[in-house]
């Protein structure tokens, strides 16, 4: 059989999740380097809309897997339905985006057909023949390449921003969509999802902030983010922090930056003391400029910072809010 | 109920990291520590002993050094430990290690296994739900609160972008814990005396290995990552490096 890759994008109640363009982007570019085919595969219920959506895109087929079962999303019925799938459509590689919902099935869905998952990816490349999936290690201090050693399909999740959505090409024209009716026994879901909700009162959207001071454990106690506070003041910007300080409870869950929390693209990101965990980053590599301070030499904020300060930010951060007042007041 | 708690010891998270010769994995010589989020985990499952009673087992593969997280779990209030002890399986993929922990606990008639929901080397997310469709159980990952329920527990997940959700499930399940459900304990003196004469259960390579499978996957090269960034790291003393921060940020990025 010739090989396929086959992009399974992520949608809810009829909307089609952001991130799941940079993963068509992906299986694009694999599609370009290698000569396979490019489908896509969407789950839900009704979901025409979308699947409508995805076939203006370049890729060979569209593929929407039926079921009432399907809404809301569990892992029991996702991965029936895809095991279904793939018995009788075997892509080469199946490429996902690394969201907390497919992080949830996907591993499911590998091992109940003895295959295995390369998650969180943030590229690929072409060893002679062979593919290898790149992947940080160690929260981002290392980085390796992986290969699979087993059967088709290859499952792959993508890192957010490891591909960009803006670069989904186009089709000439609609591609086939093709719906299938997915059968889900009585029993096969076990768990009993209720509604989404947001808990923290939205006091700050950060995603408007043009310019943002962040802590992490380098700020070590709750009363010295009153100097990160001023410099924030000082520069027009909000106050956030890394997840670590949320949960401490030292500032509230909606000033947290990373995957559990807002994601941010703003003018300038200052961060402090944080030492660039995978997580936080993903909320915060988008912004234009990052300035991080921390003592840390090896930390991995250092790898994506325009501007680094490798030192105690106590000593830093003070004459800092001097400065800024100096340039603001004209000087 | 009678709660896994499945730990993992991973380098610390500021331990200076070096390539071994091959360049395939890291040299041993570091400082070992927990898996934040098993800590986590390890705590969630105490709280939960100490509302509905029971028993918390905590278990670990990997080499002798492993020994050392469950000794503290131990110490905390775990009753007792198994370890999957042999140098072997530092290397395994999630898969493996999720087949040889299913094949140490198969005597044993747990209601909940927890995991943390990643590893902080590995930061695959995978060894819980592995575990739960190998065990033909129910699982739910990255979680914030455990209730019991009627029918079960109703869990509250963490989704992205600040959002939440509540989820029924039946027992027995698979959760993979997220840090900061909880607030870490620190173990006694008493617990570190007790710790001594809990049971903790040795098992050999050999006991499992007819569970494992060839890894289907392989790191090829790990390294280094190359800087695609052109950062300009500003030293000196404090007010110099303040003093030219604001002068770069000001005329070179021209965000101020």
């Amino acid at each position: 059989m010739p090989n396929t890759i086959l992009v399974v994008v992520e949608q809810s109640e009829g909307k089609l999740n952001r991130v799941s363009w940079e993963t068509i982007t992906a299986g694009q570019t694999l599609a370009a380097e290698t000569g396979w085919p490019l489908e896509v595969g969407v789950l839900g219920n009704n979901v025409a809309g979308v699947a409508g959506e995805l076939a203006a895109k370049k890729v060979a087929r569209v593929c929407a897997l039926e079921s009432p079962k399907l809404e809301p999303y569990t892992p029991d019925a996702y991965a029936a339905a895809l095991k279904q799938f793939l018995a009788t459509n075997t892509p080469k590689l199946v490429l996902m985006p690394h969201t907390y919902q497919v992080r949830d099935f996907v591993p499911k869905l590998a091992t109940s057909m003895g295959r295995t998952v390369v998650s969180d990816c943030i590229g690929y490349k072409k060893d002679g023949d062979k593919l290898v999936f790149t992947r940080q290690m160690f929260q981002g201090k290392l980085v390796a390449d992986v290969s699979f050693a087993g059967d088709a399909p290859w499952f792959v999740t993508f890192q957010n921003g490891a591909f960009r959505e803006d670069k989904a090409e186009a089709g000439a024209s609609a591609a086939p969509v093709e719906t299938i009716k997915v059968e889900i026994a009585d029993g096969v879901v076990r768990n009993k999802p209720q509604e989404i909700f947001k808990e923290a009162k939205q006091a700050v959207d950060l995603t408007q902030a043009e310019i943002i001071v962040s802590v992490g454990r380098g700020i070590k106690e709750q009363k010295n983010i009153e100097i990160a506070r001023q410099l924030a003041e000082a520069l027009g910007g909000e106050l956030a922090a890394s997840r670590p300080i949320c949960d401490s409870g030292w500032l509230p869950m909606d000033r947290q930056i990373g995957s559990s929390g807002q994601t941010v693209a703003p003018q300038l990101y200052l961060a402090l003391g944080i030492s660039g965990a995978i997580q936080h980053i993903v909320g915060m590599k988008g912004a234009r400029t990052i300035v991080a301070v921390n003592k840390d030499s090896e930390a991995p904020i250092f790898e994506i910072a325009d501007y680094a300060v490798v030192g105690n930010l106590f000593d830093i951060v003070p004459p800092l809010i001097e400065e800024v007042k100096k340039a603001k007041a004209g000087g | 109920m009678k709660i896994l708690v499945c730990m993992k010891q991973v380098p610390q998270k500021d331990a200076p990291l070096k390539l071994n010769d091959s360049g395939t994995w890291i040299r041993e010589d570091v400082s070992y520590e927990v898996n934040e989020p098993d800590a986590y985990a390890l705590e969630e499952s105490l709280r939960q002993k100490e509302k509905h009673g029971g028993e918390v087992v905590v278990i670990t593969s990997g080499p002798a050094r492993a020994q050392q997280v469950l000794r503290e779990a131990l110490a905390k209030g775990a009753d007792r430990a198994i370890h999957l002890e042999d140098n072997a399986f530092v290397g395994l993929d999630a898969f493996n290690t999720a087949k040889v922990l299913a094949a140490a606990i198969k005597d044993e008639k747990f209601d909940l296994i927890f995991t943390g929901l990643q590893s902080d080397d590995y930061g695959y997310a995978q060894t819980g739900v592995i575990l739960a469709e190998l065990l033909g159980w129910p699982h739910a990952t990255i979680i914030m609160q455990i209730e019991k329920s009627d029918g079960g527990i109703k869990v509250k997940r963490e989704l992205e972008a600040g959002y939440f959700q509540f989820v029924e499930m039946p027992l027995p399940a698979v959760l993979t814990i997220q840090s900061g459900i909880n607030k870490l304990r620190y173990a006694t003196l008493i617990g570190i005396k007790q710790a001594k004469n809990k049971p903790l259960r040795k098992v050999a390579l050999a006991e499992v290995q007819s569970a494992m499978g060839a890894n289907l996957q392989k790191i090829e090269r790990l390294y280094v990552p190359q800087k695609t960034k052109n950062t300009q790291f500003l030293e000196g003393p404090a007010a110099e490096v303040a003093k030219k921060l604001v002068e770069k940020l000001r005329n070179e990025a021209r965000v101020l």
